[in-house]
């Protein structure tokens, strides 16, 4: 009640004043709004410098050779990764290209029939998985695959597959369920059969948004060490066949940083730069992707018009 | 007389065991303007929705009766929604171009997927542009994208969306109520010369326009088919006292 004698509203005289109380909800604002920015400030610092520190130590081993020469035994100079290289690649490639359809598929089920009880049920699933740790889906492939067929290429992207499958599930379902139900309709209004409707009308509406979570799925995955030391393993060279063992850059790096020698430290950082910048570079093409994109394709979704 | 276009026997429509419709009878004739009024909430929209089978898109909705269209029960069960719609086209009160689509692919977008030749399509899509009094302002920008029009020519646009599979009838569902007066002008034209081709089902708040564009009027009331006259009797002469409270604004 005291208040709002200080806002001196009924005199009539000078109702836009400022009181006491109005002076302190404006400080307070000022305060608040920088105790965020400093907050945030405050966790981008340890990141760019993770950055730099990688940059600085990795650069001066990343030449040529890394990229094209399979790693030197112990002790000697030279020598890269190639092996790892495209065993990630490899490994990634063939998670991704089970995982992206998939996990899209599972998506698309999630948000089109999200009332049904199966639905229920799978989003129990997918939100489950996507909150397990990695090391225990690599615990669990190794249990389920890697005993009965020993390490292989194959072992390591069944476990990325698990780890990338709810992440691209649950984004797909939570990009396609920002479309507004209207637009089914007209959809469905025109004659299309529901699964036309989805795929033709739907989904190439937040095809751009769609794109994005299939990059970050990628990149998750590109990093993920723990699942693939006891599925993949690892090999010094070249894989033949896609049941031996496989490198991969994650793993190697590990390998390589714990092995007590210079020379196979320094190409570990060369490796751990090699990493952040391929994921890096994902999210920016990305960005770039969905920056040119968006400007002549996507309007964006006009909210509660 | 005219000929008679859809015939409702009995139709009864709920949403999860709440009665929206209760014993609708009524027959539309072919090719006139038909306009349902009555308050908020008394089901002219679910009416419009069971005539093109997208009252059961909603969960929890039953309905019971029968409609005809063209003498052909469209509740039967061996009868596929899918074909309904095609015949009984659909415009909604929110403009709702695809987004991501052009102008063009909005148009062209339900024939293709319906398999109409290449050839033909870009006649089908000029044709029904035309229809809807949308080419002329269109026909250099067809590539662009559909929600870059403004309000009215997005609903024109759905109107050539609704034409372009050549349907029988075209449902409207309070069509003008987001645009503002020039915009409602051309559409409520537009909405006169389309009875040439087609048979115009069209729910309005306003009773203005339904006395300006219909051929009969409809009233409808929690449900009920209060009465359904010829539009020049139901504003002049109305035979139930109900509708000449609604109309004269005593009551909704």
């Amino acid at each position: 009640m005291s208040s709002e004698k200080e806002l001196s509203l009924d005199n009539g005289a000078v109702i836009y004043s400022y009181s006491l109380r109005d002076r302190w909800r404006k400080w307070c604002n000022y305060f608040m709004l920088g105790c965020l920015f400093l907050l945030s400030l405050i966790a981008a610092i340890p990141f760019l410098f993770i950055v730099y520190y990688v940059l600085a130590k990795g650069i001066s081993s990343v030449n040529w050779d890394f990229f094209t020469q399979l790693p030197k035994p112990p002790g000697e100079e030279g020598g890269g990764m190639s092996n790892a290289l495209i065993g990630s690649l490899v490994v990634v490639g063939m998670a991704s290209l089970v995982g992206i359809p998939w996990g899209m598929g599972m998506g698309v089920y999630l948000s089109e029939y999200r009332a049904t009880r199966t639905a229920k049920a799978l989003r129990f699933v997918v939100d489950l998985l996507i909150s397990a740790p990695s090391i225990v889906i690599g615990i669990f492939i190794y249990g389920f695959i890697v005993v009965r067929y020993g390490f292989s290429s194959y072992a390591g992207s069944a476990a990325l597959l698990l780890i990338m499958l709810p992440v691209v599930a649950k984004g797909t379902e939570e990009i396609l369920k920002m479309v507004p139900n209207h637009i089914r309709e007209a959809g469905l209004a025109l004659g299309i059969p529901r699964w036309k409707v989805i795929v033709r009308i739907i989904i190439p509406s937040v095809l751009s948004m769609c794109v994005t979570v299939i990059m970050l799925a990628i990149a998750r995955i590109a990093g993920e060490t723990a699942p693939l030391l006891f599925t993949a393993l690892g090999n010094q060279y070249h894989i033949r066949d896609l049941s031996e063992p496989i490198a991969t850059l994650p793993v190697q790096i590990y390998e390589f940083s714990k092995s007590g020698f210079e020379q196979m430290e320094k190409q570990a950082w060369a490796g751990a730069m090699v990493l952040v910048l391929f994921v890096f570079f994902i999210n920016f093409f990305t960005r770039m992707f969905l920056f040119f994109y968006k400007k002549d394709k996507i309007k964006p979704f006009q909210k509660g018009k | 007389m005219s000929d008679v276009l859809v015939k409702i026997r009995n139709l009864s429509a709920s949403f999860s065991s709440v009665t929206v419709l209760k014993n609708i009878n009524l027959e539309i004739p072919s090719r006139k303007v038909v306009a349902f009024i009555g308050p908020s909430g008394c089901g002219k929209s679910t009416f419009l929705r069971c005539l093109n089978r997208m009252h059961e898109e909603v969960p929890g909705a039953d309905i019971q009766g029968q409609i005809f269209l063209e003498g052909q029960n469209i509740y039967e069960k061996h009868i596929d929604p899918v074909l309904v719609r095609r015949k009984v086209g659909m415009v909604f009160q929110k403009p709702n171009p695809f987004p991501g689509l052009s102008i063009f692919d909005n148009v062209a977008v339900g024939l293709k997927l319906m398999g109409v030749k290449k050839r033909v399509l870009y006649e089908r899509v000029e044709d029904s542009l035309k229809q809807a009094a949308l080419w002329g302002e269109v026909k250099n920008i067809l590539k662009r994208q559909g929600t870059s029009l403004s309000g009215g020519q997005q609903q024109r646009l759905c109107i050539a969306r609704a034409l372009a599979i050549n349907p029988s009838v075209v449902l409207m569902d309070e069509p003008t109520s987001a645009l503002d007066p020039i915009s409602t002008a051309r559409i409520e034209n537009l909405i006169r010369r389309l009875k040439e081709k087609v048979t115009v089902i069209i729910v309005t708040h306003n009773m203005q326009q339904a006395s300006r564009i219909s051929d009969k009027t409809a009233f409808l009331l929690s449900g009920e088919l209060v009465e359904y006259e010829k539009t020049s009797k139901i504003f002049t002469n109305p035979s139930e006292v109900r509708t000449e409270s609604y109309i004269t604004g005593r009551f909704g």
